[in-house]
């Protein structure tokens, strides 16, 4: 197997795609954004329980390739806990890695996806439940298209 | 000189390459085909010698163009055995074919008319028939397919039941780009006569595929892309019954298409003209031409056996991979040049760029097919499809490519 593909398909990944955590509907959410890849058919549901600012709890469910169910995730993971401004600074710092491979400076989970840069096409996978989460944040009731991005 | 099976790859320079240093394994003919010489330098030829444009010049080149151009629509009259070169409209492929006679046909329908269609379509045969039902009124169902894996094919006794006095246009693709299965289109047309139906053929997938007679299978419109049977991209052709077309109202206005115009208004041409308003694509008209040189010189019963053998022999290699899913047309059924199949444990997307190391070229999605996935309960597959330079030992580094894949991620 080639470096890249390796560099794609890292443990963290595969772990996640694998045992993909906190995966299901979320009984208590109050927010709910669904995102699509209209070129791949990927989908991604994020049900969200904001509590004021904060998320107090996540969930995701969908169907799709690896790399967007691992991503979507390992994103689920990395965002609860945090306010919306705190995960935004964070989908910056995803988005970052994805398009460019570079990686930030702490030890990072997300860090795992810096293979992705390499598979342009690939990119809109790695960023379809961030999409998502972005959307059940701000209560766009639209779904969230890959489309839509330039990513 | 004339192709020949024996050095059939010979003919198509874009096969010569490596992909991430392996030879490239193109199996993604549903989407495309390849372009042979031929085809290439008739292009080429028609750049450096005679372009010009067409029905309008007096002078040498004008000449020569527009004699090309029409001698081309009279090449794939032949293709197809059409009666008439005249019923033979140049368009920019299949899905522009499809949206000439949809939007046509609307402006005669009314509420309660019936459009008929089937739930295999292609997105291209669906939607301009939901925008038709939408701007007429009429009322748009679907002929359904059959079987968990849809092995079935189509549901032809639902046809006695829904073919109704109130339909009025039956539109239906001959092969399924995502089953591969061969639809009995001259019966369909039949039936769809009887009940004085219009019946329009999506051909995208059969017509580079094997023989294609559009007067034994009595079709009113058939949709076809030249770049699915080794022609250029930008062509296509609707073909209409002579008797329909000039009834029909064109899609398009302006120069080309019109016989007197004053300030107030203007009289059409008959068709073919008058549905190819405006500079046709001239070039790959003439190219196209040479795409059916080249395929009617190979053989269409031949491209067809071979096509299928090819398929046939991937879905028996195919089928013995562990938790692989293939949908269409099963084991003793009639198969086009292609296989569709979906693992329970690997995504289609990861599938086709682990492939693609190994420079398999593939194709994994909904293949323009959602609301067919949606009913097979499926998001995505993984498609293989065959061409006449297509091997068999192609499918064996297929399917070792497969294996490689699937224990991956077993093992991850
Ligand atoms: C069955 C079928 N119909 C229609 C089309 C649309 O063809 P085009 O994109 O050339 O207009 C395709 C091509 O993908 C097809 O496979």
């Amino acid at each position: 197997m080639s470096g890249d593909l390796t560099e794609l398909y890292q443990q963290v990944i595969l772990d996640h795609n694998k045992r993909p955590r906190n995966r299901g509907k979320l009984p208590t959410a109050n927010r709910v954004a669904h995102g699509d890849n209209p070129s791949c058919g990927d989908q991604c549901s994020v049900y969200l329980r904001l509590d004021g600012d904060r998320i107090a709890d996540i969930s995701f469910d969908g169907s799709g390739c690896a790399i967007s169910q691992a991503s979507a995730s390992l994103m689920t993971t990395q965002v609860k806990g945090k306010t919306a401004a705190e995960v935004e600074a964070l989908y910056e710092q995803f988005h970052h890695i994805v398009t460019t491979g570079e990686t930030p400076e702490e030890i990072s989970d997300l860090a795992a996806f810096a293979g992705v840069h390499t598979f342009p096409a690939r990119i809109k996978c790695a960023t379809l439940g961030w999409h998502a989460t972005r959307n059940a944040l701000k209560g766009d009731p639209t779904p969230a298209t890959t489309e839509k991005h330039t990513d | 000189m004339p192709p020949s099976w024996s050095n059939l790859r010979a003919d198509f320079p874009i096969l010569h390459q490596q992909v991430h240093g392996k030879p490239l394994v193109y199996l993604d003919n549903a989407a495309t085909a390849q372009k042979p010489r031929a085809v290439i330098d008739a292009l080429v030829r028609y750049y450096e010698r005679d372009n010009s444009n067409v029905h309008r010049g007096l002078h040498a080149l004008s000449m020569r163009a527009t004699d090309a151009y029409e001698g081309a629509r009279a090449r794939v009259a032949k293709f197809i055995n059409a009666a008439d070169p005249a019923e033979i409209i140049f368009t920019r492929g299949t899905t522009e074919g499809i949206n000439i006679v949809s939007r046509s046909v609307a402006a005669t329908l009314k509420p309660g008319d019936v459009i008929l269609c089937t739930e295999m379509e292609h997105h291209s045969n669906l939607v301009p028939w939901q925008q038709a039902a939408r701007a007429s009124g009429a009322t748009l169902r679907f002929l359904p397919v059959l079987g968990a894996d849809a092995e079935g094919g189509l549901d032809l006794a639902a046809l006695d039941t829904l073919l109704t006095p109130q339909v009025k246009v039956f539109a239906f693709t001959h092969i399924s780009n995502t089953l591969g299965g061969i639809n009995p289109v001259a019966e369909l047309c039949r039936r769809a006569r009887a009940v004085g139906a219009l019946s329009v053929i999506d051909a995208a997938q059969s017509i580079g595929h094997g023989p294609f007679d559009v007067r034994a299978i009595g079709a009113d419109y058939v949709a076809f892309s030249g770049h699915k049977m080794c022609g250029p991209t930008g062509i296509g052709v609707l073909y209409g019954h002579r008797a329909l077309l000039d009834t029909l109202a064109p899609d398009e206005t302006g120069g080309g298409m019109v016989v007197t115009v004053d300030y107030a208004g203007a009289r059409w041409k008959p068709a073919p003209e008058r549905f190819e308003a405006g500079t046709p694509n001239i070039a790959d008209a003439i190219a196209l031409a040479a795409a059916c040189d080249y395929l009617d010189a190979l053989g269409r019963d031949e491209i067809a056996r071979h096509d299928q053998a090819l398929a046939a022999l991937a879905y028996e290699k195919l089928s013995a991979l562990p938790g692989i899913r293939l949908i269409g047309p099963g084991r003793s059924g009639v198969r086009s040049g292609l296989v569709s199949f979906a693992f329970a444990e690997v995504h289609a997307h990861d599938v086709v760029t682990f492939a693609d190391e190994d420079g398999i070229a593939l194709r994994g999605g909904h293949h323009c097919n959602q609301p067919l996935m949606r009913k097979l309960g499926l998001t995505s597959t993984t498609r293989a499809s065959f061409y006449v330079y297509n091997t068999e030992q192609e499918i064996d580094v297929l399917v070792a490519s497969l294996h490689r894949i699937l224990k991956f991620f077993a093992t991850s």
